[in-house]
């Protein structure tokens, strides 16, 4: 029976191939031996929304244009920054003129040269209202001059401070100092784009038949919510390195369907079911991992004018904190290694040190004891209880923890926690328009750097569902970007969001995956989960 | 019957805009919008996306445009989710997926499902019956997302036969898993049908006057009782067929098929508009038409019924 299952995977793997398959080898630097058949299949949940780097908005999309374009620079293992199409760069005294100098043998898919004209014209459409492209803030983010402007129809379109020099220079003009400008550039709505080809298809520029890309990998085939191939790219500049032959996605969207088809064989990656990964540890010690992710779990508190009275008081909201003992949280029930979180910026974040907030030096017992003293002082005790409501999106796992925190909350506190959960749209709204008590939430950064976390908490920012504001941390966060060392003003926003506390930080994330153990080169250390299918080979068993 | 044809035509189409305006209403009365997420978009943002797709504009106008689009164009317009598709290629993908393991799956319930109950029926309170019986309780009972995810554990995991899922183009192999766990509980209920009516009919006083003339049993069966034990059993194909049809949600889920039952529900969920109204006047149509069909039928099989 085994031997009739390979015998229809190899079928069907021979059947996809296009080209003539890679003879065995050995890899090059480490002297491996490779696999006949190099394909890496790997699972999604979903379908991804799209594969045009200034449209797309979700990580399977995201991963799928990292393969197909390549930006100015890429992350290695680790998340440093390495050369793409920009070789490197140059910046001005105040840091807000940056000259980037490209490659000149990066190529489009159909032979074209890929030249600074292409990042300007993709960064425009990005930042362009026609475009309508769900990450045109990222020009925002970015601090690109004018882009505001541009956003709104104001300013038209030249006017974003953006220009090709010449085919091999790309000058960046900010609007205010930004140190950390180049960490930007990895992400891919930045990427470059054909002005040529979208001009002549539109929107059907991505269809397998029409795209032209210029990273390692060139769209082959797409079926939606089936399958989605990606074959490497002869025209990019640096093929010869490359050893993937071919990527393909299988789309299936129960977790556990996943599971029994990788451990079939159909796969060599799927995500560890919720809930079974020290289980599947134990049983698949090769091949289940557990990695950092830059993702933080928490519970926003309403201090809004919609929110409830008691959260206005500083001393209820620490209470609430100090009661939640993350421990449990994340040994009893999460148990897949995610880290217990007293700062709202994880840990993983590349230059952050995790500042010592109270909390985390304590034991749960005195963070108890602090928690119902303060809560008395509040003038809340067992005979006038303190009701408070917690709203989450329907799902198993945060009606768990929805559960233990409402009742570690009833046994140390008193507190009369109520639970309800919404259909996910309708909990954004809900949330969104401040009609919540205690809001659970999740954030990942947008790239690696403490402000993407610590933004959230800007009064400004559209994302601060508790409605926060406080002047210090607005001028923190200010003078950040301009810094060379933003570490202090870090640490002191930190400080900050642990005594104000306008959020629960409960734990940061980590993604357990199975993978094969025969695939090799996937960067575990890379916090932002992005790896490149060029970076992977396949090792002979 | 042309006349019938012509009228229920003519009723399909208030009906169809009626079912179009009562899911817009609805669709749009539902919180939350396609473009609302976990990292809600700044306001120029959200308001550059709105007039890319026409939302920014009042509902009966949204409501006018769509349908004038339709009418005029056959055009339902662009996913709000999936960016880089229209609802026509949603459709025109994910239909013929469905439609495949949906025809053979009512092949395989009408073979096997009606056979069954008529045997059973004509050999009641034998071991043939209490066996159809059995098989019709149990595969009724047993939901297709528990029976799906334990055929792929047998067949693909254990026994490494068939292909956990995928479509591969509707090759045979991806066709097995889905259409058994899609069919079994139409089967059983075909069965169960069947079964019931037949003893039905055979209790009734015609039948005893067909048997009293002295006509062999298997006249009385094949002339006077099959055609009207086989009322209900039409009445019950019509709406069975659409629903196999358009698509099952689980079974696009777990067997990864591609098909329109999961985009159905999803578009729901994710607020895509367009995708929702798209699938859900093609589900309406294909309703209307089948039921006409049924109908038609009915005339055939009952020569009480004149048109």
């Amino acid at each position: 029976m085994k031997h009739c299952m390979k015998a229809i995977l190899l079928a069907t793997a021979v059947g996809w191939a296009s080209g003539p398959l890679l003879a065995a080898g050995a890899h090059p630097t480490t002297g491996e031996a490779l696999a006949d058949d190099q394909i890496f299949t790997y699972v999604t949940g979903d379908e991804h929304t799209s594969v045009d780097p200034q449209i797309v908005e979700d990580t399977t999309g995201a991963a799928i244009v990292r393969d197909l374009f390549e930006g100015l620079y890429n992350q290695d293992a680790d998340g440093n920054l390495v050369p793409g199409v920009a070789l490197s760069h140059t910046t001005n005294a105040d840091k807000t003129v940056y000259t980037f100098t490209l490659r000149d043998n990066a190529k489009w898919s159909d032979g074209k040269t890929v030249t600074a004209g292409d990042f300007e014209y993709a960064w425009k459409r990005l930042a362009d209202p026609e475009t309508a492209s769900p990450y045109q803030w990222f020009m925002e983010v970015m601090n690109i001059k004018n882009a505001g402007g541009v956003m709104s129809g104001d300013m038209p379109v030249s006017e974003l401070g953006v220009k090709a020099l010449n085919d091999t220079t790309l000058e960046v003009t900010l609007a205010g100092s930004m140190s950390y400008f180049p960490l930007t550039t990895t992400h891919g709505s930045t990427f470059p784009s054909p002005q040529w080809v979208i001009e002549a298809h539109g929107t059907d520029w991505i269809k397998p038949e029409n795209i032209v890309s210029n990273g390692a990998y060139v769209l082959t085939k797409h079926v939606p919510n089936e399958t989605l191939e990606r074959e490497r790219n002869p025209m990019y500049w640096n093929d010869a390195e490359t050893i993937m032959e071919k990527v393909v996605i299988k789309i299936v969207n129960d977790e556990n369907v996943a599971l029994t088809r990788y451990l079939a064989g159909e796969f060599d990656k799927t995500g560890v079911p919720t809930g079974q990964f020290l289980k599947m540890q134990k049983q698949y010690p090769a091949e289940v991992y557990s990695n950092p992710k830059l993702c933080t779990y928490y519970y926003s508190l309403n201090m809004g004018e919609n929110g409830p009275e008691a959260l206005k008081d500083k001393r209820v909201r620490q209470a609430l904190s100090y009661a939640i003992d993350r421990d449990i949280i994340v040994e009893n029930i999460l148990q897949a290694g995610q880290f217990p979180a007293y700062t709202f910026t994880p840990g993983a974040t590349a230059g952050f040190s995790v500042p010592e907030v109270a909390a985390a030096t304590m034991s749960q017992a005195e963070r108890d004891a602090k928690a119902a003293e303060l809560l008395s002082a509040a003038g809340y005790d067992k005979g006038n209880p303190l009701a408070i409501e917690i709203l989450y999106n329907t799902s198993e796992g945060h009606k768990k923890i929805a559960i233990a925190i409402s009742q570690m909350w009833k046994q140390k506190l008193g507190v009369e926690a109520t639970m309800q959960n919404q259909e996910w749209k309708t909990f954004l709204s809900t949330k969104g328009e401040g009609n919540y008590e205690v809001g659970r939430a999740g954030w990942c950064g947008d790239y690696n750097e403490a402000s993407t976390f610590l933004d959230l908490v800007n009064s400004k920012s559209g994302y601060n569902d508790s409605k926060f504001s406080n002047a210090e941390v607005d001028q923190l966060l200010a003078d950040s970007k301009t810094s060379d060392n933003a570490q202090p003003n870090y640490t002191r926003i930190e400080e900050i969001i642990a005594d104000e506390v306008p959020l629960i930080s409960i734990y940061h994330y980590t993604s357990a995956t199975f993978l094969k153990s025969s695939i090799k080169g996937w960067p575990h250390e890379n916090v932002e989960g992005n790896w490149y299918s060029r970076n992977l080979y396949k090792v002979a068993e | 019957m042309l006349n019938l044809i012509v009228r229920r035509v003519a009723i399909a189409i208030p009906t169809l805009l009626i079912i179009l305006v009562i899911s817009f209403l609805l669709m749009h009365a539902a919180p939350g919008g396609p473009f609302t997420s976990e990292k809600p978009l700044p306001p120029q943002v959200l308001a550059n996306i709105e007039a890319k797709y026409g939302l920014d504009q009042p509902i009966y106008k949204q409501m006018i445009n769509y349908t004038v689009g339709i009418l005029t164009e056959f055009d339902f317009g662009p996913s709000f989710k999936y960016k880089d598709r229209t609802v026509n290629e949603i459709i025109a993908q994910g239909f013929p997926v469905t439609m495949t393991y949906g025809v053979w799956s009512f092949i395989v319930a009408v073979f096997f499902g009606i056979p069954l109950g008529l045997i059973a029926a004509l050999r009641q309170n034998t071991k043939t019956d209490y066996f159809a019986v059995s098989f019709s309780i149990t595969a009724s009972v047993l939901p297709n997302f528990v029976m799906a995810p334990l055929l792929i554990l047998v067949f693909t995991l254990w026994l490494g036969l068939l292909p956990g899922g995928g479509w591969n183009d509707g090759s045979w192999q991806n066709l097995v898993l889905p259409v058994i766990a899609l069919s079994t509980s139409y089967t059983a209920e075909l069965t169960r049908l069947t079964r019931a009516s037949l003893l039905e009919v055979l209790r009734s006083n015609y039948i005893r006057t067909a048997r009293a003339k002295g006509l062999p049993e298997r006249t009385v069966i094949l002339r006077h009782a099959l055609k009207p034990a086989m009322l209900p059993v039409i009445t019950y194909l019509g709406p069975m067929f659409v629903g196999l049809i358009t698509g099952s949600f689980i079974i696009d889920s777990i067997f990864s098929t591609g098909g329109m039952g999961y985009f159905f529900v999803n578009s729901a969920l994710n607020r895509d508009y367009s995708v929702m109204l798209g699938i859900t006047l093609l589900a309406g149509g294909l309703v209307v038409l089948f039921n006409l069909i049924v109908d038609l039928a009915y005339g055939w099989l009952d020569p009480q019924i004149r048109y």
